[in-house]
């Protein structure tokens, strides 16, 4: 198999794509054809507004957006001809932020493929040494994309890293339609490569969880119904072993974003969205713990954010260079109708659902 | 009074049915809820029980809603229709065996 899987399509930056730009996002997602109340006013009804921080736990890197997969849902429209990676001075200046910052207690790293970025390995080590808890958002397909990714099984299991990879659904089809041809085999024979070093067995400190989000404009079931169901599945099919599932809602952001706007979904969608609107859910909302660094080593309140560069409300701690915890801690997050996809039913965060 | 005898919209008023009598209507909507929960059959598996019934009873709200519903739980496109297959083999089947009546009846007036 060549470093990149068969690819469906190319990002939408590269087809110039008006999407690419997250003025026009922001444009579509704050129309209102169908007079819904904008997600700031349901937060307001609610007693949440403004929305506030309630500890910073969970420092989330994106390494970069390059990627050797081009999935039809991807809201960092993260491909092969995204050349835009983090350089190593911005990781030297986040292990400096993360020294004088002990209370994050983990650092979450994405992309992309965090695993391409040539410096992955080096922040990797140098997190450990700070003694921080490590996820890698893996898609799995990089571990077999080239010789040089085959011992990442081995470097994650040394650093003790907790690994959380996409694998849509347990069958070829709906994982091949929205990642791509080949890649259900390819994240098949990856999971099979953890699962030898020790990953994924229900008794190991090596943690391997997979993430489960629709291939399609509707939400996700009920997690655990289907995790019971992927464990069955995978374990039958290919004696795979995993540990937990998370079932995450696909925010209309980005290449979802286009998807649902060309196949006339957009308005069912968020109407979709909006119905399940859960308040228990908008408490627990991932962005009150968490913090996103661009690959650039601009700050945002969560991922999506970052993908609509809306930087953290707070003029002062934009940027890694000048991160300043208390003021983070203080400000306001920044919501908009994309909101409403981490607030739906059981809710969704970068860890599963939250209600 | 709308010109058509059925409207995508009036699904998500399903729920209007207790205006008109509340203490049925509340019922009948309870009982459905403990119907589909998980029990010794999964949620899923009476999801594409309803997707079939829904294309037996042909009612194109039921398969509005248990065709998402039904693949929002996984099922592929070739099980949702050899759901319907089932139906439909039913639904044939149930017109042809009577086709035994018709000959025993033939045969007893016939020479």
């Amino acid at each position: 198999m060549s470093e990149f899987v068969k690819i469906k399509l190319k990002s939408l930056k590269a087809t110039a794509n008006s999407l690419s730009k997250a003025e026009h996002q922001l444009a579509v997602l704050e129309q209102n054809p169908t007079q819904f109340t904008p997600f700031h006013s349901q937060l307001n009804t609610i007693g949440l507004r403004p929305l506030r921080p309630t500890a910073l736990e969970v420092f989330q890197v994106n390494l970069g957006k390059m990627c050797n997969q081009v999935c039809t849902h991807c809201h960092v429209d993260a491909g092969p001809d995204r050349k835009e990676i983090m350089t190593k001075e911005t990781m030297e200046t986040i292990i400096e932020v993360l020294k004088a910052n002990p209370t994050f207690k983990i650092v979450d790293m994405t992309g992309g493929a965090p695993e391409m970025n040539p410096h992955f390995r080096w922040f990797v080590e140098e997190v450990s040494k700070l003694g921080i808890q490590m996820y890698v958002r893996c898609n799995l397909t990089i571990i077999t994309a080239n010789k040089k990714y085959n011992d990442l099984p081995e470097f994650f299991k040394k650093h003790k890293i907790e690994v959380i990879s996409s694998l849509p659904f347990y069958s070829k089809n709906r994982t091949d339609k929205q990642r791509g041809d080949g890649v259900f085999e390819s994240s098949i024979k990856a999971l099979q490569m953890l699962n030898e070093v020790g990953y994924g067995k229900e008794d190991s400190e090596l943690k391997l969880n997979l993430v489960y989000n629709p291939a399609g404009a509707f939400l996700p079931p009920d997690q655990s119904a289907l995790e019971k169901e992927y464990k069955t599945a995978l374990a039958n099919d290919f004696g795979i072993s995993f540990n937990n599932l998370f079932a995450i809602t696909n925010l209309p952001v980005s290449r979802y974003l286009d998807y649902l706007i060309t196949s006339e979904n957009y308005e069912d969608y968020m109407t979709k969205l909006i119905d399940a609107f859960n308040p228990t859910a908008a408490e627990n909302v991932m962005c009150r713990n968490t913090i996103s660094i661009g690959w650039d080593g601009y700050i945002y309140d969560c991922d999506f954010n970052q993908m609509l560069e809306l930087k953290v409300s707070n003029p002062t701690t934009q940027h890694i260079s000048t991160f300043n915890a208390s003021a983070l801690q203080d400000r306001s997050i920044i919501v908009n109708n994309h909101c409403y996809g981490c607030t739906a039913g059981s809710g969704s965060s970068c860890g599963g659902a939250v209600a | 009074m709308d010109i058509n005898y059925y409207n995508a919209d009036d699904l998500k008023k399903f729920g209007n049915i207790v205006e008109f009598q509340k203490e049925m209507g509340e019922k009948f909507f309870g009982y459905y809820g403990e119907v589909f929960k998980e029990g010794a059959l999964t949620a899923r598996e009476k999801s594409l029980i309803a997707l079939a019934v829904a294309h037996a009873v042909q009612c194109p709200y039921c398969i509005d809603a248990y065709s998402s519903d039904a693949y929002e739980k996984g099922y592929s496109e070739s099980q949702m229709m050899e759901a319907v297959h089932v139906a439909a083999a039913i639904r044939g089947g149930a017109s042809l065996v009577h086709g035994v009546q018709m000959m025993n009846k033939v045969k007893k007036i016939s020479l």
